[in-house]
């Protein structure tokens, strides 16, 4: 049908333009091999491109974000407890508001805000501290009453909300769309991404890899970026190099399109929730299980939904009369101080880490695109530094900053 | 051309076709690409007629196609239902 206009690879229309290109057309070679077709990969291939860097493959083995970037809330917040994790959040905040322009694809960004309930005493008092670090650096968070709360969702149930934290510019966005943005621009601009081959090792020569072997054939590189997420440590075994990453299900369900009533995402650290209403009107959240195993598990449970019916009713009474039309699960990579590894490794000179976001890897992909990308062009990153982000922090395991604003 | 396929997300045959050979060629990235699926009867009236169409646009016969994983509930349930049930669930009572 559209098959001769998809031939014209070099100029494509938007229209036709072919996202991703068939076996035949693979070189044998390329300078970077991105594995990895979710936010990150696709983000960086974006980031490298838009730097004049297009002799590059993004390698997916299944569907452009086939991983936890197509199955996560979308979710993006800026309110964290380290200075690290609220910079990494506000750089991706400033592209998330000019992205759909750029790219030329709607990405259904919604800057409804984040109203963080507190539960209980400790949550609160942590809560002032992380409000003052994050005004400290530029955030237009607050510290409010429950009465606030209540007046910025009036569908709100108060009970037992202590305090709350409330920040206007965080908000959600669609992670399919934003990841195919990312990745037709990056391809107009001549990058080759191609779904449904595997990376099943590499040839390593020295402190180099050589080339990764893939099952559509070798294929060389001089850089290799493990974009891998829940599957990065074992995609990093097969080069010989450690990784502390840990996989970990976490379920999350949706509901039927409702009429709009809730602006901000709603999240609760204690009690581990979190959920909003999508711009198409579903509502789309999920609870953390503290007896969750480490697996590759993405099967659904009926311990989740209940346990995720029973808070979000309790927090949003109304909710009871809507439809959920499904549950499914996705593995956060989870790393022992839940910071992402970015950066080199001790055991290869072109291997680079892009991975362990540990459950927030969609809202601060689009700052660590630009600082992967600037490692690689320039061997160091300019907007901000990585250095403690690196996988080394391990070795002494120095867990002194550990990042507590996780949840779901 | 223009038949509706997705009849909860009003998708149509063209938009399917112009997706698959855009990349999207599996239901799983249809269904992130267009939502085609994710609407109430998630996909169940229009599942076999997007397989129909992948088939014929990919030139795969159908079952080499992956069919999405089956995910509860199996029709659209309150959450109050689950709610109620979580209430008297003796598994739950463990939790703080």
């Amino acid at each position: 049908m559209s098959s001769d206009k998809a031939n014209k690879m070099d100029e494509p229309t938007h229209k036709t333009a072919r996202l991703t290109i068939r076996k035949e057309e693979l070189r044998d070679r390329y300078r970077v091999v991105i594995i990895g077709g979710g936010v990150s990969g696709c983000g960086l291939a974006y980031a490298l491109a838009k730097m004049g860097v297009t002799d590059v493959l993004v390698l997916e083995r299944k569907y452009l974000t086939a991983g936890a970037t197509g199955r996560c809330g979308g979710g993006i917040r800026q309110q964290w407890a380290t200075e690290e994790n609220i910079r990494l959040a506000m750089g991706s905040v400033k592209r998330f508001e000019v992205l759909a322009d750029e790219l030329g694809y709607d990405i259904e960004y919604v800057q409804g805000g984040y109203l963080i309930l507190n539960y209980d005493e400790k949550e609160d008092k942590e809560s002032k501290k992380k409000v003052a670090l994050q005004n400290r650096l530029g955030l237009d968070s607050r510290y409010i009453s429950p009465e606030e709360a209540k007046e910025i969702v009036p569908e709100l149930n108060t009970e037992g909300v202590i305090s709350a934290t409330f920040c206007q510019t965080d908000g959600h966005a669609n992670p399919f769309w934003v990841t195919e943005g990312y990745a037709l621009a990056a391809r107009r601009m001549g990058t080759h991404i191609i779904t449904g081959v595997e990376a099943l090792g590499f040839k390593i020569d020295g402190r180099r890899i050589a080339s990764v072997k893939t099952s559509a054939g070798e294929i060389g590189a001089e850089v290799v970026v493990n974009a891998a997420g829940a599957w990065s440590a074992e995609l990093a075994r097969k080069a010989g190099v450690w990784l502390p990453n840990k996989p970990y299900r976490h379920e999350i369900l949706a509901t039927e399109p409702y009429k709009h009533f809730l602006d901000p995402m709603i999240i609760s650290f204690s009690k581990g929730i979190y959920f909003s209403q999508t711009k198409r009107g579903e509502i789309v959240g999920g609870i953390g299980d503290p007896h969750e195993p480490s697996s590759y598990n993405m099967k659904s449970s009926f311990r989740f939904v209940e346990r995720m019916a029973r808070e979000m009713t309790k927090i949003v009474p109304l909710l009871k009369n809507v439809n959920i039309v499904r549950q499914w699960a996705g593995l956060y990579d989870v790393t022992p101080d839940a910071r992402p590894i970015l950066g080199h490794v001790p055991e290869l000179d072109n291997f680079i880490q892009m991975n362990g976001y540990s459950g927030h890897g969609f809202m601060i992909g689009p700052m660590v695109s630009r600082l992967i990308a600037e490692l690689i062009v320039y061997g160091e990153t300019k907007t901000m530094p990585i250095d403690t982000l690196s996988v080394t922090r391990f070795k002494d395991m120095d867990l002194s900053e550990v990042e507590s604003s996780v949840v779901g | 051309m223009s038949r509706i396929i997705c009849r909860c997300e009003d998708v149509t045959e063209e938009e399917i076709v112009e997706a698959i050979h855009m990349g999207f060629d599996t239901l799983e990235a249809l269904k992130r690409h267009l939502r085609v699926g994710t609407g109430p009867c998630q996909g169940r009236t229009c599942t076999p007629l997007i397989m129909g169409i992948l088939a014929r646009e990919t030139g795969k016969k159908p079952e080499e196609l992956s069919l999405p994983t089956h995910r509860p509930p199996t029709r659209p349930l309150p959450i109050g239902a689950f709610a109620e049930f979580a209430e008297g669930d003796p598994a739950l009572e463990e939790e703080p």
